[in-house]
């Protein structure tokens, strides 16, 4: 399978089983375009393209391209057949995500925590729990070295003890059960002061910080529990925290969501790049269809040319990065984690303050998705094994899709919420994810 | 070539040659929390998957 596409004034074509990416001229993305994105590609041009093309081109030159596209295909790097790659075992976990607290100090109107509790009683995680939890992990992580925890809520640092008891009864272990973690934190920056920005910079591997761009779309929906706006507010402590992220070299991303209310989106991450942050990351929001905020249908189109037009400022400004239009087309991961995506349920799982176990953030609390507890209670071996087995190839329209290998087969829970199946991803976030991608390879490869 | 220029050679193929590690970051880690992307990851074993006969102490799904 292949997948032309043209940004910034150049054309490209992916050949979706190879990862290989080639630049066409006007000829070349004619003929692909008439060939199609299943093929076959015949050793010599057929006829009927041979005559649609020689209108504007000789026919020498239709043969003379042709033969160049052929001898791609013979590499093996164009309408490469798809390969049987078989998922590795899986069934060790990797990393965690402690919902230290099930409790917020905002009150934000698309929060899948429905405003920081998740459904359940407000409450924050005590160190026993999360304790229990970093000993689940080193135990059913069998051989692998790099772990990773990732503090979340709610909003973690009302649980800020336990977050630092934590980090240092898992750093006290490392050596002797031979392994590496690294945390990160996501934060709404509300209680971020002094004190805990150089802890969390000292100790934090990533820190996540959520704003959502200019004061007045913030505000509309990232609210105090009095219901006023949160941004004058949050903003002293995340500037503050991502100079000490600057300083130090530490990663760190300012991460915003975008809703209905605002799928033309570019004024508010550039807002965040005029305020000075330079890693950004903008989501589009996942609530139910009805919820006043859920993005639908009619925004798609929006969305895309926002991204059309984000790409064009990226071609020209190199002050910040966008999360999605980073890619790794070198170094990048291997085809085996690309076949499955984020772990969720196999090698990635969320912990309740009260030490439930579920497959990811997003299912916490979520009846008939809870995998055990971190006391040593039974597993669910069956439900891990339902979301392993859940690769690109096992899902009926990922098989079929170019962005296969980049995207992995999209949000488990965005599939369950919203199409009531795992195997089913969620449509309007494949049609947004596909866009990111052609973004991000036409932003690397104009380069 | 005159109308083809490639830019990225068959990068898949070669990973699934020496990859599997299963030491690379989880992605929904990083910053999203919502829309997993994985291309835009790190293998934790580039330099490793470079150079294969070095890659012999990893096993699948480790
Ligand atoms: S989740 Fe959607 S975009 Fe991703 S591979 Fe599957 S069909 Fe393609």
């Amino acid at each position: 399978m292949i997948h032309t596409f043209s940004g910034l004034g150049g054309h490209f074509v992916l050949d979706a089983e190879s990862g290989a990416v080639h630049q066409l001229d006007e000829l070349g993305l004619a003929l692909l375009t008439r060939v199609g994105p299943e093929g076959p590609m015949t050793d010599v041009c057929p006829p009927a393209i041979l005559a649609a093309l020689s209108r504007v081109w000789p026919p020498e030159e239709i043969a003379e391209g042709w033969d160049e596209l052929r001898q791609l295909r013979d590499r093996g790097e164009l309408f490469t057949p798809a390969e049987a790659y078989r998922a590795p075992e899986a069934g060790r976990l990797k990393a965690l995500c402690l919902h230290v607290a099930h409790d917020c100090d905002l009150r934000c109107g698309y929060c899948f925590a429905g405003t920081g509790h998740y459904g359940g009683a407000r409450g924050l995680m005590p160190f026993e729990t999360a304790r229990a939890a970093i000993d689940l992990l080193a135990a059913r992580s069998g051989g692998r070295r790099n772990l990773e925890v990732d503090f979340f809520g709610g909003e973690p640092l009302l649980a800020l003890d336990t977050v630092k008891q934590t980090v240092a009864y898992a750093r006290a272990h490392e050596t002797e059960w031979g392994k590496r973690f690294r945390f990160t934190l996501t934060t709404n920056g509300l209680a971020l002061d002094a004190d805990n920005i150089a802890w969390l910079d000292a100790e934090m591997d990533n820190l996540v910080l959520s704003l959502d761009g200019r004061p007045n779309v913030n505000d509309a929906v990232r609210k105090t529990p009095t219901g006023a706006g949160s941004y004058e507010k949050i903003l002293p402590g995340l500037l503050a925290a991502a100079r000490a992220r600057e300083a130090s070299g530490k990663d760190y991303y300012v991460r915003g969501t975008f809703t209905a209310r605002n799928p033309d989106f570019v004024d508010d991450l550039l807002h965040l790049a005029e305020l000075g942050f330079r890693h950004l990351s903008m989501e589009p929001v996942v609530l139910p269809e009805g919820h006043p905020l859920a993005l639908r249908e009619e925004h798609v189109p929006t969305v895309l040319a926002a991204y059309d037009r984000l790409l064009a400022i990226m071609r020209e400004r190199g002050d910040f990065s966008f999360f999605h239009f980073n890619i790794d087309l070198d170094g990048g991961p291997c085809v085996y984690k690309r076949l499955r995506g984020c772990g969720a349920g196999f090698e990635y799982a969320a912990v309740s303050p009260e030490g439930e176990v579920y497959p990811c953030h997003q299912f916490v609390g979520k009846a008939g998705f809870r995998l055990g507890d971190v006391w040593g209670g039974s597993w669910d071996d069956a439900l891990s094994g339902r979301f392993a087995a859940l690769t690109v190839e096992t899902k009926p329209d990922c098989a079929v899709c170019w962005a296969k290998y980049f995207c992995s087969g999209g949000c488990a829970a965005a599939a369950v919420n919203l199409n009531g199946r795992m195997d089913k991803p969620y449509g309007l976030g494949c049609a947004l994810q596909r866009k990111r991608l052609e973004c991000a390879l036409v932003l690397k490869l104009r380069d | 070539m005159k109308h083809v220029k490639t830019l990225v050679p068959a990068t898949l193929k070669r990973s699934a040659q020496n990859g599997g590690c299963g030491e690379c970051q989880t992605s929904c880690q990083s910053a999203c929390k919502t829309s997993c992307t994985v291309a835009n990851q790190k293998c934790e074993n580039t330099r490793i998957r470079k150079q294969p006969s070095e890659n012999q102490q990893f096993s699948i799904g480790n």
